[in-house]
């Protein structure tokens, strides 16, 4: 064969697979995604059955902790709307109330089960403002 | 001394500027006292920001609480070492840390290449200048280290307790000297192409800062997994969080430039691809600077939001399309000299790995921003999470632990198929008798990619030990000398290859690690009272009694665990959780002894086979009733009667402690990717040592300099 026939070959091969591998990347990130949601969104209409991501603020008060179950509401970043989450696994350390959190898991009946070891707190740069907020 | 602070800023970024100025007009009137000015601009500027550093260092040291910062991250009782550290966990404190690295970097370089590159270093010159200009306007303009606080409070808020950890000291100044390493070729390669001066010179003379940007970043890489693993109470080293993903993406193209520039220099080829890849380093290394700092996407590490995130969005779009631009207008001269021959050779070899490379730092690219590119396509924001990443990381990982292996192996140029039968016997057999043992000895054989990764690993391994071997009785046999000797010489003869082998072996061991460890481990979350026991992976794990400890700021409770295996003791460990007092008084003064910042400190066993990993919370609620009447009581008494009371509450909890919830891990072969990390490292620092020879070199060339100038004036 002859060396440029050869090389449009090799770059014809290359370039389909990366073109195979840039579509499974956009496929599967478009199927396996999770969508981001506040909690007023969910309150508004979840699917039932289907993963979210919920990110907000623990709302003031509102932990409790009974054995290996953590009660707690997020509410929204700057809104009142909040959605009780029942969460299984391990707790960040800075997580606390009136902390941003993301967590993940599914609506089943107004209440949100998260998936065990979801939850994930947000560092606070400076925690001595914590409580003016 | 916050005014003296702020003055030398501003005097930085007038010497910036004026290196930047200076450098340009040394190159377009070709005037050599202008580069030489600029130059020493470079140099009065890390002069500068080193006085800096030390003014705020100062500060932290005398707890000035005048400076803001140190109110911000520091305290009285801060310990000394977390004081000098401090710095760098605020923002201010770590783009001045940045820029300082930056000018120490770009001092050396010039220095290193004053009597080199005539056309290219006055624009590496401006360059670089530009990178410390836009720092400096930061710092100057919009987040001032030298805060000057009018009312000086008496304590500051001491360091976030999630941060003191020795490894989290080190890691943000190595992760930040990698980044700001790169900017060195960057520097040069700009200047490369401005003047037309592609041949592999501007590599040779910036390759060591790429393989110390390359080695700042593995390290800082490294100790960031590390101290996730042993100070966060979850029990992971890696969670493809966006900021891990930051660092690991100029780490991998980086990876990727380092072997492709070799081709270059061999062979004359792939010098787009080259400038392309050194462009994209950078970018991403502002890009993970960016991350930190921007609050775009949702992470552990977003430290709120900041100012200056749209300050490094404009800084990364214009070196984007400044270096986009630039290269396509230099096409003509960036036509590769050659061709390459055969896949099997050395060059495809590179070839495949730099497209693995490129192909998985794509891969963390596309899953790190899916959030914002998923609101830009269908308006929602949505995530992917670990197992996305999973899927295609490790096909990505295990083809290039293979040819870490396969690229040693093969010469220059072409294989005959011969050689190639006599090359790959060996390694191979390893590999398979490796395959055989894992899938006889260990219930390996469930996950068949790491069986794969194992295979691979063994085969890389050999096929470097072997390699070396071979040139270490070819030695032998030509200068006859005893087998150390003969050891040591091969490797000093060819450093960099050698030192480059070792870190293919350094991979390929953590690699086990990351694949046995995350494959294999076992873990359980069990709600244990004292007495009480439960079995993870073969080792029963009894909670022995409680434990309270009153000191270095902080009130710890924590387990007394015994490890057995088959009824023989393995080890005691003593995972606790610290309490932090909440600086506010809002909990009671008793209350904020024990409701402030907390943080795991792990119970951890490690072995070369395996880790116990053990992480407790205390169930403190039996002490809500008594800090409740105490907060009453305590308001009104001295610290001293506070403090007994304190020690009181926490003899409570020791007397009645409630049962707690431990995280039970057993890990195989984590000590591996640690061990592995040093390997790296290692090969890293023989690649960098400069051999006998260039050294030899250049002091000859030097007495040959000045002996030239002593004639001359005769």
């Amino acid at each position: 064969m002859h060396p440029s026939r050869k090389r449009k070959i090799r770059l014809a091969i290359a370039l389909s697979l990366a073109v195979v591998l840039g579509g499974a990347l956009i496929y599967t990130s478009f199927s396996a995604a999770t969508d981001s949601k506040q909690p007023s969104d969910l309150v508004a209409g979840a699917t039932p059955g289907k993963s979210y991501e919920l990110t907000g603020k623990v709302k003031r008060g509102s932990v409790q902790r009974d054995d290996e179950v953590l009660r707690f509401r997020i509410r929204d970043r700057n809104g009142a709307a909040s959605v009780p989450v029942r969460y299984t696994g391990a707790v960040p350390d800075p997580f606390r109330e009136g902390r941003e959190v993301i967590v993940k898991g599914k609506m089943e009946n107004g209440l949100f089960v998260a998936e065990e070891d979801s939850l994930v707190t947000k560092c606070p740069s400076k925690f001595k403002k914590e409580n003016s907020e | 001394m916050t005014g003296f602070g702020r003055a030398i800023l501003v005097l930085g970024l007038l010497v910036s500027v004026y290196a930047v100025v200076a450098a340009l007009r040394g190159a377009r009137a070709d005037r050599r006292e202008w580069v030489v000015s600029a130059r020493h601009a470079v140099y009065a500027l890390a002069a500068l920001l080193t006085v800096a550093v030390v003014v705020l260092e100062a500060a932290y040291l005398r707890s000035d609480f005048s400076f803001g910062l140190v109110v911000d991250n520091s305290s009285t009782t801060t310990p000394t070492f977390y004081k000098l550290t401090a710095m760098w966990s605020s923002q201010a404190g770590s783009l001045l840390l940045w820029v300082w690295l930056l000018s120490i970097f770009a001092s050396i370089a010039l220095a290193l290449t004053r009597h080199r590159h005539r056309e290219v270093v006055p624009y590496a010159t401006a360059v670089l200048g530009g990178i410390a200009t836009f720092f400096m306007v930061l710092l100057v303009f919009e987040v001032s280290p030298f805060v000057r606080v009018a009312d000086p409070p008496a304590e500051g808020a001491g360091l976030n307790p999630l941060l003191r950890h020795p490894s989290m000291m080190f890691h943000p100044p190595m992760l930040y000297s990698g980044y700001v390493a790169w900017s060195i070729p960057f520097a040069f390669a700009v200047g490369a192409l401005v003047t037309r001066k592609l041949d592999a010179e501007w590599i040779r003379s910036t390759r060591r800062f790429a393989l110390v940007a390359w080695a700042f970043l593995a390290i800082g890489i490294l100790l960031g997994a590390r101290w996730s693993y042993s100070e966060l109470g979850w029990g992971g080293y890696w969670g493809w969080d966006p900021v891990e993903n930051a660092s690991l993406m100029p780490w991998l193209v980086g990876t990727a430039f380092l072997h492709s520039i070799m081709v270059q220099e061999r062979r004359g080829m792939l010098k787009v691809w080259n400038v392309s890849l050194i462009v994209a380093t950078f970018t991403l290394a502002l890009l993970g600077t960016f991350l930190v700092r921007s609050g775009v996407l949702d992470s552990i590490h977003a430290f709120g939001a900041s100012t200056v995130g749209g300050w490094f969005l404009g800084a990364i779009i214009v070196v984007l399309a400044g270096s986009v631009a630039l290269i396509v207008s230099r096409l003509d001269a960036l036509r590769s000299e050659r061709r390459i021959d055969s896949l099997a050779s050395r060059e495809a070899v590179f070839l495949v790995n730099n497209l693995l490379l490129v192909a998985l730092s794509f891969v963390v690219f596309w899953g790190t921003f899916f959030p914002l590119i998923s609101e830009a396509v269908t308006g929602t924001r949505s995530s992917v999470g670990p197992p996305w990443f999973d899927r295609y990381t490790v096909p990505l990982a295990i083809g290039l632990v293979l040819m870490a292996g396969v690229g040693p192996l093969l010469a220059w140029r072409q294989v005959t198929r011969a050689q190639l039968g006599r090359l790959f016997a060996a390694p191979v057999a390893v590999a398979a008798v490796v395959v055989v043992a894992a899938l006889a000895l260990t219930d390996a054989g469930s996950s068949p990619p790491s069986v794969l990764l194992f295979a691979f690993a063994a085969f890389t391994i050999s096929a470097v030990g072997l390699e070396y071997l071979r040139a270490v009785r070819a030695r032998r046999r030509v200068a006859s000398e005893p087998l150390p000797l003969a050891a040591v010489a091969v490797v000093r003869r060819n450093r960099r290859r050698y030192g480059g082998y070792l870190v293919h072996v350094g991979v390929a061991v953590a690699l086990l690690g990351v694949a046995a460890s995350s494959a294999f481990n076992t873990q359980r979350d069990v709600r244990l009272g004292p007495g009480d026991s439960a079995r993870v992976a073969g080792y029963d794990v009894r909670y022995v009694r409680p434990t309270s400890d009153l000191s270095n700021e902080r009130i710890a409770f924590g387990a007394v665990l015994d490890v057995r295996k088959d009824g023989e003791q393995v080890t005691t460990l003593r995972p606790s959780r610290s309490y932090f007092p909440a600086a506010s008084d809002s909990m009671g003064p008793l209350g904020r002894f024990f409701r402030g910042e907390s943080t795991s400190e792990v119970g951890l066993e490690t072995g070369w086979t395996r880790d116990v990993w053990t992480a407790m919370q205390p169930d403190l609620r039996v002490l809500n009733g008594p800090i409740r009447a105490g907060n009453r009581i305590a308001r009104d008494l001295p610290p001293e009667a506070q403090a007994v009371m304190i020690a009181a509450l926490s003899q409570r909890y020791i007397r009645q402690a409630p049962p707690a919830t431990f995280r039970l891990i057993v890990n195989p072969m984590v000590t591996w990717i640690w061990v592995g990390g040093l390997v790296v490292l290692a090969g890293a620092l023989i690649a960098l040592w400069p051999s006998p020879l260039t050294a030899r070199r250049r002091v000859t060339s030097l007495r040959a300099a000045r002996l030239g100038r002593e004639l001359s004036r005769a």
